[in-house]
């Protein structure tokens, strides 16, 4: 994904990117590892947090800020809009409770980069995505599909694990954002 | 937290908080680390900081060393200057301490270098 991003668009070299969601910082530590010139991830939850905290030490990338936040309060920051060149991000994709949180997390994106957003998202919801995408004044492009294999992670998850479809799609701001209020 | 990072930060989040910029600094462990240089990052970056701001955020934490206040107008091809701008910028880091709310007081804990900018539902 982020070979992708670098080789076909070069969004990560001395790039300022930001990582929404970071989580054990996957993403993050690719960036750095490409060449990012800095990276900030966002994260809610404190061990995830540490363990990527840990695993920035342990593998000596200096260039990662981490952040614990509520992505959905700093959508409308008005100091970090359009701070970053790149925003990277593995969405969480919404279960019952939390529909739509990963489009939230695109709008989040939208607000903060002055480049490209990359994201990932279930390939079931691409036809939602490109309209609210048309609705935003956002153009979307699918750059290639994956497959997850999902371990089982609620207990309203009935199989032990399920295969599912995963677009990896660039989000780029045609202009002004339009109707983001959601 | 590198002061790149609190350059770009504000409190404005927080409900009622018109400007929160930029954030103060109370640092009980500052350390020092060694980042590879990358100097057509710094120097592509400077434009889009708030060089004052970065200046002053060195000074309360006792790091400016010879930065100098005012950007110079050749920065983008004077490595001595760029060297400079990174070493402030990324290898000086706030392990433990708060960022301050320049209008509520309210702070921002950093612990083990991370920065908790988390807010309670009534702030929100």
């Amino acid at each position: 994904m982020l070979h992708t991003i670098q080789s076909c668009y070069g969004d990560i070299e001395d790039k300022l990117v930001a990582d929404l969601g970071c989580g054990c910082g996957v993403l993050s530590i690719g960036a750095a590892m490409l060449g990012c010139g800095s990276c900030v991830g966002f994260d809610i939850d404190d061990s995830a947090l540490c363990i990527c905290q840990r695993n920035l030490t342990e593998l000596d990338i200096d260039q990662v800020d981490l952040i614990k936040a509520d992505v959905v309060h700093i959508e409308n920051d008005e100091v970090l809009k359009r701070r970053f060149d790149t925003v990277i991000m593995n969405p969480p994709f919404g279960t019952k409770h939390n529909k739509g949180i990963d489009m939230t997390f695109v709008r989040a994106g939208l607000n903060l980069s002055r480049g490209s957003i990359y994201s990932l998202h279930k390939t079931a919801t691409r036809e939602h995505i490109s309209k609210k995408c048309s609705k935003w004044n956002v153009k979307m492009e699918v750059l290639a599909e994956l497959r997850f294999d999902l371990p089982a992670s609620y207990k309203f998850h009935k199989k032990g694990s399920v295969d599912i479809q995963v677009d990896f799609i660039r989000f780029t701001s045609i202009g002004s954002l339009k109707n983001v209020e959601c | 937290m590198k002061l790149i990072t609190h350059n770009m930060l504000s409190s404005n989040i927080i409900k009622g908080v018109k400007n929160g910029y930029p954030l103060g600094i109370q640092a009980t462990d500052v350390q020092v680390n060694e980042v590879d240089f990358n100097p057509d990052f710094v120097a592509r970056i400077i434009p889009k900081l708030q060089w004052p701001i970065l200046c002053q955020a060195a000074e309360s934490i006792g790091h400016l060393g010879d930065l100098p206040k005012e950007l110079i107008s050749d920065f983008e091809s004077n490595e001595e200057f760029l060297k400079k701008a990174h070493h402030i910028l990324m290898e000086i880091e706030v392990k433990e301490g708060n960022l301050v709310c320049p209008e509520t007081g309210r702070k921002f804990p950093i612990s083990n270098g991370i920065l908790n900018m988390l807010l309670n539902e009534d702030e929100v």
